[in-house]
C-alpha cells in the first residue's frame, strides 16, 4: 500500500489504464488516509468508493481528487470554510467538478480553506486551522491550505483549489508541492462560491508538474454558464521539456529585492534555482515591473470591494444560517451576518464597502482599477523581452500558527509576490525549489495569457533539475 | 484614522452588526491597512483607463433559448424558511404586531 501512495497521480492513472491497478483499491487507500487524517485538511470525506467503476479509458484514470470546500458539489457539504454556510449541500455541482468527474476523477473529499478564500494561512477557516504536514506547529498557507496539505501529506493524490491573490501558489509553496493559477477565464467559475469575481480562478495543486498538466487538461474550456470563461486556444499537453535552451527569464527587482521582505533562506533557494536554470540553457536578466510594489494596495481594494458585493447574498434568506428570524428584516440580516462571518471576512467586507462608498469610490476603487491597468502594461512590456518572469512564490517559508493573526497587514504582505499576476489575469505556477531550515520554498514562473503549455514545460525542466523530494511530508 | 461614526456608517451599509469591541478594533485595523494602501494615490495616473476586463478576448455569446432550470423544490430545500413556494422573511417594517 505504501508503494501505491508513492505513485504520482499520473503514474496511478497510467497503471489503471494499463489494467495493473484497481481504481477502487486506490480510492479506498486514499479514502482511509483522508478519513483518518490529523491535519484538519478535510471538511468532508466520501464514505465509500463510487458504485460504478470509472471508465478505464478516461484521461484521469479513476484517480480520486480532493476539492476545495468552496466548489459547489451536489448533495455534499459546500461551505466555503464559513459557519454562515455550515451544512449547506448545494443542488448542483461546479462546472470544474463536473469536468473532473467526467474526465475520470471521482470526488475523494472536500478540503478546508480560509473562510471565503480570504487568508494566507488557513487560520481563518470556520472549521479550525489546517496544519502543515512538514511541521504541525506551522500553517500550510492559504487560502487553499487544505488542498495543499492533503496533497503534500499524501492524503490525496491531487487536488483543486482557487487562486485570487495567491491562494493556490502560496500554500503550494509552503507545503512543497506544485500549484498553478491559470489565465483568467481558462476555467469556468460556475459553482465556485465567489470571493472576487474579476480575479478568482480554479487550478490544480499536485505532487509534480506532470500531474498539474494532466489535471488542468480536464479543467479548462468555455462554459456557457460563465460568460467570462473562454475557449482555451490549444489543448493542455503533458510537458516534455528537458532543458530551458533559449528561454528568457526576467527577474523583477521589485519583487525579489528587499522591498518584499524576502527572507534569506528563500532568497538563497531562489538564486540557486536561477543558477540551475542557467545551467539548463536559460538566459537570465533583471527586468522591471515598476508598478508591482503597488499591486498589493490595488489588490486589497479591488478584492474586498468585489467581495463586499459578492457576500451580500449571505443574508439568511435563501440558504445557510439565519439568526433572530423573529426580528425585523434588517435586524435579521445584520445579526445573521454578524454571527455567521469570521473576523477576517468582516474586515474585508468593511474595507470593500468603504472603498466603494459615496465620496471614496474614485479615490480608492477607481484608483486601484487604474493601477491594475499599469500592472498589466508592465507585464506586457516585460513579455516583449522575456518568456517568463520569475520570483519567489512567498517571501517566507511556513510560519508558526498564530504568528501573524494579530496583524492583518503583516498577513497581507504574504501575497506580495503573488498578487500582481491575477491583477493582470496571467497564468503562474509555483514549484518546490528546495528546503530552508527543513521547510519548503516555492519558485514562481509567470507567463503571458494562455502560455500554460510553455509554463508547464519550463516548470518540468526545472523540476527535474531541482530533484525535490517531498516524501518527508507524507508520513 | 477612521472615526467611530465612519465605522458604524460603513457597517450599516454592509448590513453587519458590530459589537463595541469590534467597532474599536475595526477602526484601528482598517486605518492601518488604509495607511498602507494610501500610497497608490501618489502615483501619476492621469489619462490611465481603469481595467474593466483583464483578458483581451470577446465574450462568446450563446443562443437565447429557454431551457429547464433547477426544480422549484430543490431551490427551496436549503432555505431557512420555505414559505408557500417562496422564501419566507421577517417583516421589513416595524416589529411584527
Amino acid at each position: 500500500m505504501t508503494s501505491l501512495l508513492e505513485l504520482t497521480a499520473a503514474q496511478a492513472a497510467a497503471a489503471v489504464r494499463a489494467g495493473e491497478l484497481d481504481p477502487r483499491e486506490l480510492f479506498e487507500a486514499y479514502r482511509a488516509r483522508a478519513a483518518g487524517e490529523e491535519l484538519n485538511a478535510f471538511t468532508w470525506v466520501a464514505d465509500a468508493a463510487p458504485d460504478l467503476p470509472p471508465d478505464p479509458a478516461a484521461p484521469l484514470g479513476g484517480v480520486p481528487v480532493a476539492v476545495k470546500d468552496l466548489f459547489c458539489t451536489e448533495g455534499v457539504p459546500s461551505q466555503a470554510g464559513s459557519r454562515i454556510l455550515a451544512g449547506y449541500r448545494p443542488p448542483f455541482s461546479a462546472t470544474v467538478v463536473e469536468r473532473l468527474h467526467a474526465g475520470g476523477a471521482p470526488l475523494l473529499g472536500k478540503t478546508n480553506q480560509d473562510e471565503f478564500a480570504m487568508g494566507s494561512s488557513n487560520e481563518n477557516s470556520g472549521f479550525g486551522p489546517v496544519l502543515n504536514p512538514w511541521d504541525r506547529t506551522r500553517v500550510p498557507g492559504g487560502s487553499s491550505g487544505g488542498s495543499a496539505a492533503a496533497v503534500a501529506g499524501g492524503l490525496a493524490p491531487w487536488a483543486i483549489g482557487t487562486d485570487t491573490g495567491g491562494s493556490i501558489r502560496q500554500p503550494a509553496a509552503l507545503c512543497g508541492i506544485v500549484g498553478m493559477k491559470p489565465t483568467y477565464g481558462a476555467c469556468s467559475r460556475y459553482g465556485m462560491i465567489a470571493f472576487a469575481s474579476s480575479l478568482d480562478q480554479a487550478g490544480p495543486l499536485t505532487r509534480d508538474v506532470t500531474d498539474a498538466a494532466l489535471l488542468l487538461s480536464q479543467m479548462v474550456g468555455h462554459d456557457r454558464r460563465d460568460s467570462t470563461s473562454v475557449p482555451f486556444p490549444e489543448e493542455i499537453r503533458l510537458p516534455t521539456a528537458e532543458d530551458l535552451a533559449g528561454v528568457r527569464l526576467g527577474v523583477p527587482e521589485e519583487l525579489t529585492g528587499s522591498e518584499g521582505g524576502v527572507e534569506a533562506g528563500v532568497r538563497e533557494s531562489f538564486e540557486a534555482t536561477l543558477r540551475l536554470a542557467e545551467g539548463l540553457g536559460a538566459e537570465i536578466e533583471p527586468c522591471r515591473l515598476p508598478h508591482a510594489p503597488h499591486a498589493l494596495s490595488a489588490y486589497y481594494l479591488i478584492a474586498p470591494a468585489e467581495a463586499s458585493a459578492n457576500l451580500a447574498r449571505f443574508d439568511g434568506v435563501r440558504y445557510g444560517l439565519r439568526v433572530d428570524g423573529d426580528a425585523e428584516l434588517i435586524t435579521m440580516y445584520t445579526r445573521t451576518r454578524a454571527a455567521g462571518f469570521g473576523a477576517e471576512v468582516k474586515r474585508r467586507i468593511m474595507l470593500g464597502t468603504y472603498a466603494l462608498s459615496s465620496g471614496y469610490y474614485e479615490a480608492y476603487y477607481g484608483t486601484a482599477l487604474k493601477v491594475r491597468t499599469k500592472i498589466s502594461a508592465d507585464f506586457k512590456a516585460a513579455f516583449e523581452r522575456f518568456d517568463f518572469v520569475v520570483t519567489p512564490t512567498s517571501p517566507w517559508v511556513a510560519f508558526a500558527l498564530g504568528a501573524k493573526t494579530d496583524d492583518p497587514l503583516a498577513m497581507y504582505l504574504n501575497d506580495f509576490c503573488t498578487v500582481p499576476m491575477p491583477l493582470a489575469g496571467i497564468p503562474a505556477i509555483s514549484i518546490p525549489s528546495g528546503l530552508s531550515d527543513g521547510l519548503p520554498v516555492g519558485f514562481q514562473l509567470a507567463g503571458p495569457a494562455f502560455s500554460e503549455n510553455r509554463l508547464l514545460d519550463a516548470a518540468l525542466a526545472l523540476e527535474r533539475a531541482i530533484g525535490f523530494d517531498g516524501s518527508g511530508a507524507r508520513g | 484614522m477612521l472615526q467611530r461614526d465612519q465605522v458604524l456608517h460603513v457597517a450599516r451599509l454592509a448590513r453587519l452588526e458590530l459589537s463595541e469591541e469590534e467597532v474599536e478594533r475595526m477602526a484601528a485595523e482598517l486605518s492601518k491597512v488604509l495607511d498602507h494602501i494610501e500610497k497608490i494615490r501618489e502615483l501619476d495616473l492621469d489619462g490611465v483607463p481603469p481595467t474593466s476586463h483583464v483578458v483581451d478576448v470577446t465574450a462568446p455569446l450563446r443562443a437565447d433559448q429557454p431551457e429547464p432550470c433547477l426544480p422549484h423544490e430543490l431551490t427551496l430545500a436549503s432555505a431557512p424558511e420555505p414559505l408557500e413556494g417562496g422564501f419566507g422573511v421577517p417583516s421589513p417594517g416595524a416589529s411584527p404586531a
